[in-house]
């Protein structure tokens, strides 16, 4: 133990005297303890303190320069875990007051908003960091994408991230409904249903009587046939146990894949893009590294210590750590700035006689309530069905190597992903302006069977549009990576105007206005 | 043996192996039985969040009609999801949630409104504009009496099904 012993006792030729010194010496000897290898100093010490520390010791000991560079990951993934970090501490103490129990729920949340001293504000940092977590996870996916970091051997990870997405979303779900507001009611209520929605294609076959897909996932799902105390005990079980619980196993097996991939993806030319390290950054090894297990062949291939010199690597401490500190920090400050500038919303009680008009779920749901309102099922199960599986299988499809780690790397690159942005916006707000302008088929031919509008609908012609242009690209540029990148943008786009038309143009009964101020009183 | 039967037997061993070696069948047999269990106990597991008793109150209740109630408007008693009409001598209900997503839809002078997605329904329940799947269902009417009928949510009648007074 290097310095850690210390000094024997020399004074005190009494029991009394050493133990003195000992008492006198008991926080220092606790900081040493508490570092079993020392400060770190040297380069030893420094992946000693990384690897020797059991929460630490997933980060990787040294890391490559590439993976540092805030345009590399823009810190979006450790954002994710800072949000889920806060989420977890605000939400615990919600506990200590919060009653899943149907009017007493509202209630306890009632008294945690004006009574509780600091509820409001814990309420508030849990509320919009859950939003920001959102956000931050759809960034995160975005980066991963544009810089085609999920390409081999990393296609696992991506799909792991795909887990983790769901999981994220199903985790604001849940938790919409526990303040049981109108709001929440209403909304889940909609959620509920479009569970049940495949009862739209049975229904329309006629085989709903022997095949009750969508009835048996509402029931599982409610444990009633509406919103009540069983849906509400429930979706408290979900949010506070299950899902994080999955939440906490996915985040492991992806972070562990990420070191057993050989880190983040770079460009194979990256050493020679970066250049020499800077002056004060810390030099290569030099001391031999304690542990060899990648020359040992226990690990396979591409881990950063196999064929290649650590040259471009400084060590995780101190490097990658502040940097994960200063992202961490960043993103406390934006759930504290917001908790302190905007209240979370809290309408009157859940009232299952009257619909709040209109009902709206969470802000990153209004994309799939747009296309809901044209048909329950397209819109609610089928397209996100077809956008998972579509998500999930992009690295299996793009097995091309060109442009792995740089933004907008691949065939097509930047002039193709801006011609995408025009051509998604264009179609989806051309899609959007139709149906606006002149309704669509029902009000045409009020008679059209369902299942001719459950197939062809404004979110299913839009679907059809862009799967298109990503085929016309994909042939263009004789990449399959061009058409992931035209689809996946196209994607975006919709994603994003979707959204903003349900949160901001949409009013009651969910008519297009172009301002709130125009809505009828009601 | 001598070595040269021993070499025999190791290359006449490799060309006809055994069919499986039995360690190796007890151990598949080993796995193999715990994922069979642990998928039966899976499904045996999920069979208790799905309810065999729902909470759900009855969907059956009486009802007066007021007397003063004018032909073609929607009577709809607290905390029911149906509306109830009474047309000359003749009273029929037809159920105010949404086939859509489930919200309940506002009677008016043309028929019913969805405040949700815009589904609009013509006064006997039909669809005229929006996602709504499929009309409003009617719902079971009993007379009992006066002005005094039983309604039952749960039971679906014919579209265009009364009773008469
Ligand atoms: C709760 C959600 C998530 C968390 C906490 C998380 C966390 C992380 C972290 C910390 C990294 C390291 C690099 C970085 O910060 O970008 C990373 C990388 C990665 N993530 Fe995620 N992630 C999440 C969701 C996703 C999603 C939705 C996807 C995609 C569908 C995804 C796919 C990946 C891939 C493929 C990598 C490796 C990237 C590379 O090698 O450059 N993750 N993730
Ligand atoms: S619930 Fe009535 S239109 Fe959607």
């Amino acid at each position: 133990m290097n310095g850690v012993a210390g000094k024997q006792p020399t004074g005190g030729a009494t029991a009394l005297g050493r133990f003195m010194e000992n008492l006198q010496a008991v926080p220092r000897r606790f900081a040493e303890t508490m570092f079993r290898t020392g400060k770190p100093q040297s380069d030893r010490t420094r992946s000693t303190f990384v690897f020797g520390n059991v929460f630490l010791h997933l980060h990787p000991v040294r890391i490559h320069r590439w993976s540092l560079r805030w345009s590399t990951t823009w810190g979006l993934g450790i954002a994710a875990v800072s949000c889920f970090f806060v989420l977890v501490v605000t939400g615990v103490l919600l506990m200590f007051y919060y009653k899943p129990y149907p009017d007493v729920a509202y209630l306890s949340i009632k008294d945690i908003h004006f009574v509780v001293p600091t509820g409001r504000f814990i309420r508030n940092i849990h509320r919009w960091s859950g939003n920001l977590m959102v956000v931050v996870v759809l960034l995160h996916m975005a980066r991963v994408f544009y810089t085609a970091a999920y390409r081999s051997p990393r296609e696992f990870n991506w799909v792991m991230g795909m887990g983790l997405l769901v999981t994220t979303l199903g985790l604001s779900f849940t938790g919409y409904l526990l303040p049981w507001d109108q709001l929440a009611y209403w909304a889940i209520t909609i959620g509920a249903n479009i569970a049940q929605s495949p009862r739209e294609v049975t229904d329309a076959l006629g085989i709903t009587e022997w095949f009750d897909v969508g009835g048996l996932q509402k029931l599982i799902l409610l444990g009633s046939e509406e919103v009540g105390e069983e849906a509400l005990i429930r979706f408290y079980l979900f949010h506070v146990m299950i899902l994080p619980l999955i939440l906490i196993a996915l985040m492991t097996v992806h972070f562990w894949r990420i070191r057993k991939d050989g880190g983040l993806a770079r460009p194979a030319d990256a050493d020679s893009r970066l250049g020499p390290p800077a002056a004060g950054v810390y030099p290569v090894f030099t001391e031999a590294p304690q542990k060899t297990y990648s020359l040992a062949a226990i690990v396979k291939g591409r881990t950063p210590a196999v064929g290649s010199g650590p040259e471009q690597t400084v060590p995780s401490m101190p490097h990658l750590m502040f940097g994960e500190a200063a992202v961490f920090m960043l993103t406390i400050v934006l759930s504290v700035v917001f908790a302190i500038l905007i209240d979370a919303p809290l309408k009157e009680v859940a009232n299952p006689a009257v619909p709040e008009n209109p009902a709206k779920a969470p802000w990153y749901f209004l994309g799939l309530q747009e296309l809901v309102s044209h048909s329950a099922f397209m819109g609610g199960i089928g397209i996100p069905m077809i956008v998972l599986i579509g998500l999930g299988l992009i690295p299996y499809l793009d097995r091309e190597i060109a442009g792995t780690g740089v933004w907008f790397g691949g065939p097509g690159g930047r002039p193709l992903v801006v011609r995408s942005t025009v051509f998604g916006l264009a179609a989806v707000l051309a899609v959007e302006a139709f149906v606006i302008r002149f309704g669509w088929i029902r009000q045409w031919w009020p008679g059209v069977p369902q299942m001719v509008i459950t197939l062809l609908n404004p979110g299913t012609v839009l679907t059809v549009f862009y799967a298109a242009y990503s085929v016309w690209s994909l042939k263009k540029y004789d990449s399959t990576r061009a058409g992931a990148l035209a689809l996946f943008t196209c994607f975006i786009c919709g994603f994003v105007v979707l959204t903003v038309i349900g949160t901001y143009f949409r009013g009651p009964n969910w008519d297009f206005y172009w301002w709130p101020s125009q809505w009828p009183g009601h | 043996m001598t070595v040269e039967a021993r070499k025999i037997e190791a290359a006449r061993s490799r060309l006809e192996p055994e069919a499986m070696a039995r360690r190796d069948f007890l151990g598949l047999t080993a796995w193999w039985s715990a994922a069979v269990a642990l998928l039966f106990g899976f499904l045996g597991a999920m069979r208790l969040p799905k309810a065999a008793v729902l909470p759900s109150p009855s969907r059956k209740f009486k009802v007066a009609l007021p007397p003063s109630l004018a032909a073609g408007q929607a009577y709809v008693p607290t905390g029911r999801s149906v509306a109830l009409y009474k047309e000359g001598s003749q009273v029929y209900a037809i159920s105010t949630i949404c086939t859509h997503l489930g919200c309940v839809v506002k009677a008016t002078d043309s028929g019913f409104d969805c405040p949700c997605h815009g589904s609009k329904f013509g006064r006997d329940g039909s669809v005229l504009k929006g996602p709504a799947p499929k009309g409003l269902p009617w719902r079971e009417v009993k007379h009992l009496g006066g002005d005094n009928f039983l309604v039952d949510e749960g039971k679906t009648v014919a579209t265009g099904t009364t009773v008469s007074v």
